[in-house]
């Protein structure tokens, strides 16, 4: 992906020079921060995931989600097309659409009835031209010239992606290769929506998507798996990460050879003779329903957005800043419309693995709050991200922070800040 | 001594279910639902538009004891405890096994630094059936959360 930092970015200062090792805490906590990452990340030269096409499946099909902190309706209207428009009204700003989805042949501002088209044009004002020909507006004003910021939207494998920038290249260039396929592996034919949740993280956002990226942690904190002798000896797996830096993919499979290997036998025997052991094992007993042995795919997209197979588990996270310390995870829970039966109630049995209950998700959502409180007085402090070196390369071992590098590598270009 | 199912017996079951869980004894929540019970965690929305996923799922009493199980051993959380404040039930319709009783709930969680707050309410959907002859389980319990909203995360059940 080549593309060149928006010009009116100025270099911020309050990034120190070096590599990619060390990242000060106090961009966690200053407000100017969170300001500068909702103008030039946010609003800035990337593709931010804004719905899934399967919630707008007709013509007036409109869902309101958020690009950062601002609000975003995105409508199919009947050409067929997904837009997407900041929810505010040109008028006074209030929002335009109150809730969550639905279908409409237009929108409305409840507050003086400003009306606008399913692409976000301002198309009536009521009283425009006054009553018994007083008041009303200029009859020079003009209501294609006032109109809430309009997003470009490109949609991939059933994914609704927005942007306010001309500069950002085409969604696929800006996913890569190796990230584009990773969603295509998963997302190859018509999703079903199961379910959607929102988690409220006491925590910065970028505490949250580096936890994502971070491959380091998980066996360390997330101890379901090993405590009940889960884990497979047999297991490959590693981490993929883009060229930009930003999105990354971290993989597990289980390799057929070593299956059928005696370390596997071994392994079997002596998670039986174990004290802890699942009473009720079939939460376990999945399918390889995608054909490659993948169990485990996390794959995320800068900034904001993951792409998760964990087992027969499928969803979709949407991170958002709401405050400095306040973030939301939106999540929505996905199955295909050909599944069966049996296929529907593994995805709902193993749906204890994720989410805000999740077993080997549940930490997730709080350790970033344990970051953000202890780093209460350390703003002149630095974390380090030095596990497997200082590159953002691609790997297979996953004890590694090469994709949280990767991230900051994408964060500080796109903030402008000198490298 | 017979036991049918009606409001007595449904107010004793579900103040059981709440004594159990705020004061940690969720080893005896589980015994309160059958061998084969359902017990899931959702929110109205999702309830409200038919949609099947869970945020916490257990087909069988099994389950819920790993659950128990990986709070005990294996999950990492901060120390927290609820207070249930549980209202009336309305005793519903009978089922084939049953009876339905739907019932409100309100969750207050404390933390370990001493943060109270109103961590959710919601609805219990039961199905009330006479376990073994002479015992009142849940043979299905949907716990339908009023806000799509988790704080932080969910680690106690509700």
């Amino acid at each position: 992906m080549s593309v060149t930092a928006p010009a009116n970015n100025a270099p911020l200062t309050f990034w120190p020079p070096g590599n990619l090792t060390r990242v000060p805490y106090h961009l966690y906590q200053e407000p100017a921060v969170l300001d500068a990452e909702q103008q030039r990340i946010f609003e800035g030269a990337t593709w931010n995931y804004l719905c899934l096409e399967a919630e707008l499946p007709q013509p007036g099909g409109y869902r309101t989600t958020f690009l950062g902190r601002m609000p975003v309706v995105v409508a199919r209207d009947s050409d067929g097309e997904v837009y997407a428009f900041e929810n505010r009204c040109s008028h006074r700003g209030a929002l335009i659409v109150l809730d969550d989805g639905g279908t409409a042949r237009d929108f409305q501002c409840v507050y003086h009835a400003w009306r606008y088209d399913r692409q976000g044009n301002l198309k009536g004002i009521a009283f425009q031209n006054g009553v018994n020909g007083e008041g009303g507006m200029d009859p020079a004003f003009c209501m294609k010239s006032h109109g809430p910021r309009k997003l470009r939207t490109s949609v991939f494998c059933g994914l609704v992606f927005g942007s306010l920038s001309d500069d950002v290249p085409d969604l696929e260039d800006y996913l890569g290769p190796e990230i584009a396929r990773g969603i295509s592996r998963v997302l190859h034919k018509p999703v079903q929506i199961l379910g959607r949740f929102k988690q409220t993280l006491p925590n910065n956002w970028k505490l949250y998507v580096e936890n994502v990226r971070d491959t380091y942690h998980a066996s360390l904190l997330h101890v379901f798996f090993t405590t009940f002798r889960l884990n497979r000896l047999s297991q490959k797996g590693g981490v993929v990460v883009s060229e930009c830096g930003g999105n990354h993919i971290s993989f597990s499979a289980i390799d057929p050879i070593a299956e059928n290997g005696e370390d596997y036998k071994t392994e079997e025997l002596r998670s039986e003779k174990d004290d802890f052991k699942l009473e009720d094992a079939t939460l376990l007993k999945g399918i390889d329903e995608f054909g490659d042995g993948v169990t485990l795919q996390i794959l995320s997209v800068f900034p904001g957005f993951v792409l998760a197979q964990i087992q027969n588990t499928i969803a979709v996270r949407q991170v958002l800043p709401e405050g400095l310390e306040t973030t939301a995870l939106n999540w929505v829970y996905l199955g295909f419309q050909d599944d069966t039966p049996e296929l529907r109630t593994m995805r709902h049995k193993q749906s204890n693995l994720i989410g805000p209950a999740g077993f080997v998700s549940m930490e997730d959502g709080a350790v970033g709050g344990f970051v953000q409180r202890g780093i209460a007085s350390a703003g002149a402090q630095e974390a380090i991200v030095e596990m497997g070196g200082d590159s953002v390369r691609s790997q297979s071992s996953r004890t590694t922070e090469a994709s949280v590098r990767g991230f900051w590598k994408a964060y500080r270009f796109h903030m402008g800040a000198d490298s | 001594m017979s036991v049918a199912i009606d409001t007595t017996g449904a107010l004793a079951l579900n103040a059981h279910c709440a004594r159990c869980i705020d004061n940690d004894e969720l080893e005896a929540w589980t015994q309160l639902f059958t061998e084969h019970c359902l017990y899931r965690v959702t929110t109205a929305d999702n309830h409200a538009q038919g949609m099947e996923a869970s945020l916490i799922y257990a087909d069988s009493r099994a389950m819920l004891n790993d659950r128990v199980l990986s709070l005990r051993t294996a999950n990492v959380y901060e120390k927290q405890r609820y207070r249930h404040l549980v209202g009336l039930p309305s005793l519903l319709e009978d089922t084939p096994r049953g009876r339905r009783s739907e019932t409100p709930f309100v969750v207050v969680r404390i933390m370990r630094g001493g943060e109270t707050s109103l961590f959710a309410t919601g609805r219990y959907l039961d199905e009330l059936v006479i376990d073994g002859g002479d015992t009142l389980r849940l043979a299905s319990r949907v716990v339908v959360c009023d806000s799509h909203n988790i704080d932080t995360l969910l680690a106690i059940p509700l």
